[in-house]
């Protein structure tokens, strides 16, 4: 436990839909550094909470902390800038630029540039754009995408893609990375190196990092603690044998079959 | 000879509306229906300060321009606000536009729908020239600015764009008023060369023209809808010898390239990309 605020916090987080209650009441908080995790059912309210968090949805009732600041129901691109980024399910690029350009629109939105020295292109206007752009590729580089850098962003393959959206939500400078479903789609050899690149990100970034995954391998391996959700509210949370020992978490998600095929397997 | 010029000189006056269009159209993803509202506050504005004020020819183009960015403001902050999506948008900034033109043919000031005749014609085809040059440089520099990728990931994607720090209302604003300006610049210009202007000349009609030649050019690029649109005033006149015929190949042009290239002539490309392309190409090769 940590002195002092919570790195990041939901508490009481309801989110309603007309008459369907997406997010019940969640509570759960996240240490700083960590790889947290959450799992559930399909429909239990997961990537509504990362709509939530990142300001896409506004919240019903409840509060969101970011290193004791409240940001429920900011702007998307002020919650961006206090320190959230994050990736979607189904990925949202910039499609028909470069993956340069990708990455160079966050990191131009960071600098405060004058209006009129940009217009007309002076010569410091000039130079700053340039270093960003070394910027821009350097950042390209730690993901291997390199290479890539003048390519058009939806012609590359998808696992390609998949990194690049992790790119693009790194240039924005943040404290709290979000992935939603980062491995799907994937095989569990490209998930395998996958779990190894946001263990690194992680690292190099200094990033605290919150993940929704279907792939357990992946989310056993790398994420600790684990939130699991079930119609929108928080079924249990904990360590990742906590979490596979639950009855309510193997009931309603992980199922019987894990333990006798686990059984089989050593038997 | 003269006609010609002349002929190049309003294709050239028209392209300036173009470019400011495709700001807001082609990069930022917004359709408009209602520009040559913003050309009409230009023309009379400028027309106006140097009609009864004697204003210098050059000021009452900036006082122009700007007043067509300050009009935006005015339809702008409500409707992006308001996160108007793309078709709805249209038509508020259509009803806007018909509105605006009500106003001119109402106000004394304006002569009302008589329209004002005897603007001195200052413009000279050399200061389109030196106009479109200069509309052209800023556009492409505004585009490669911070605010100018901010306006293309919009386009690209709103919801990844506001994830990446973009503020979709601010740039959605300031991209109509860089727009709005160009189309100032562009009815200034015209006031002064046609040396009359009334508000019958700012319908519709030509909003839709304007937003043809930007979707026929390419959303996305420069060159592709300065090109549709100097094809759109030439091509006519060209056809005049077939008068009756001159309208249906019009037509005829605009279907045939909606068919064959409906990413429009250029597509997201610039015209400078294909000189440079066999070159990159064949480094890659290698």
């Amino acid at each position: 436990m940590s002195a002092g605020h919570t790195f990041f916090s939901v508490t009481g987080l309801t989110k309603d839909f007309g008459g369907i209650r997406a997010v019940d009441d969640l509570c759960f908080s996240v240490e700083k550094g960590s790889i947290t995790g959450i799992i559930g059912p399909n429909g239990a309210g997961k990537t509504t909470v990362f709509n939530l968090v990142t300001g896409v949805y506004r919240p019903t009732s409840g509060a969101i902390h970011l290193m004791g600041e409240p940001i429920g129901g900011l702007r998307p691109d002020a919650i961006v800038r206090k320190g959230i980024a994050r990736t979607f399910q189904n990925i949202r690029l910039f499609n028909r630029q470069s993956c340069l350009e990708n990455v160079m629109t966050p990191l131009l939105q960071r600098e405060r540039h004058s209006f009129v020295g940009s217009v007309l292109r002076t010569p410091g206007a000039r130079r700053r754009q340039r270093d960003l752009a070394d910027r821009g590729r350097s950042l390209l580089a730690s993901l291997g995408l390199e290479p890539f850098a003048s390519q058009q962003a939806n012609t590359l393959p998808y696992g390609l893609q998949r990194k690049l959206e992790i790119v693009r939500a790194l240039a924005t400078g943040p404290e709290l990375l979000l992935l939603d479903e980062p491995a799907a789609g994937m095989n569990p050899e490209e998930t395998k190196r996958l779990a190894e690149l946001i263990a690194e990100i992680r690292e190099r970034f200094d990033v605290t990092i919150l993940l929704i995954e279907h792939h357990m391998d992946l989310v056993m391996n790398i994420c600790e603690p684990i939130v699991v959700m079930n119609f929108g509210a928080l079924l249990a949370c904990g360590t990742p044998d906590e979490v596979r020992s639950n009855p309510d978490v193997i009931a309603a998600y992980l199922g019987k079959g894990k333990k006798s095929h686990d059984a089989s397997a050593q038997g | 000879m003269d006609y010609i010029l002349s002929v190049a000189t309003l294709a050239g006056i028209n392209m300036i509306a173009v470019l400011g269009l495709s700001v807001f159209t082609g990069f930022t993803g917004l359709f408009s229906l209602g520009h040559a509202a913003f050309i009409a506050v230009g023309a009379y504005t400028s027309a106006v300060l140097t009609y009864y004020y004697y204003v210098p020819f050059a000021l009452a183009l900036v006082a122009g321009s700007a007043m067509a960015g300050a009009v935006s403001l005015v339809i702008g902050i409500p409707t992006l606000r308001a996160k108007l999506r793309s078709d709805y948008f249209a038509i508020a900034i259509l009803g806007f536009g018909e509105a605006l033109r009500v106003l001119l043919e109402n106000l004394t000031i304006t002569n009302g729908a008589r329209g004002l005749p005897g603007i001195d014609s200052f413009t000279t085809p050399f200061t389109v020239l030196f106009c479109l040059a200069v509309s052209v440089v800023l556009v492409s520099n505004f585009l490669r600015s911070r605010w100018g990728a901010a306006c293309i990931a919009i386009r690209e994607d709103p919801i990844a764009a506001e994830m990446a720090g973009v503020r979709l209302f601010r740039t959605r604003l300031l991209s109509l008023m860089v727009s709005a300006v160009f189309c100032g610049l562009s009815g200034g210009l015209m006031a002064h060369y046609l040396s009359f202007i009334q508000p019958v000349m700012f319908t519709l009609t030509q909003s839709t023209q304007l937003l043809a030649a930007v979707i026929a050019g390419g959303m996305g690029s420069i060159s592709g809808p300065l090109i549709a649109s100097f094809a759109f005033i030439a091509l006519p006149e060209a056809l005049r010898v077939a008068q009756m015929w001159r309208l249906v190949a019009y037509g005829l042009l605009l279907v045939l390239i909606m068919v064959y290239r409906p990413q429009g002539l250029m597509g997201y490309r610039e015209i400078t990309s294909l000189f440079g392309k066999r070159r990159d190409d064949g480094r890659r090769e290698r």
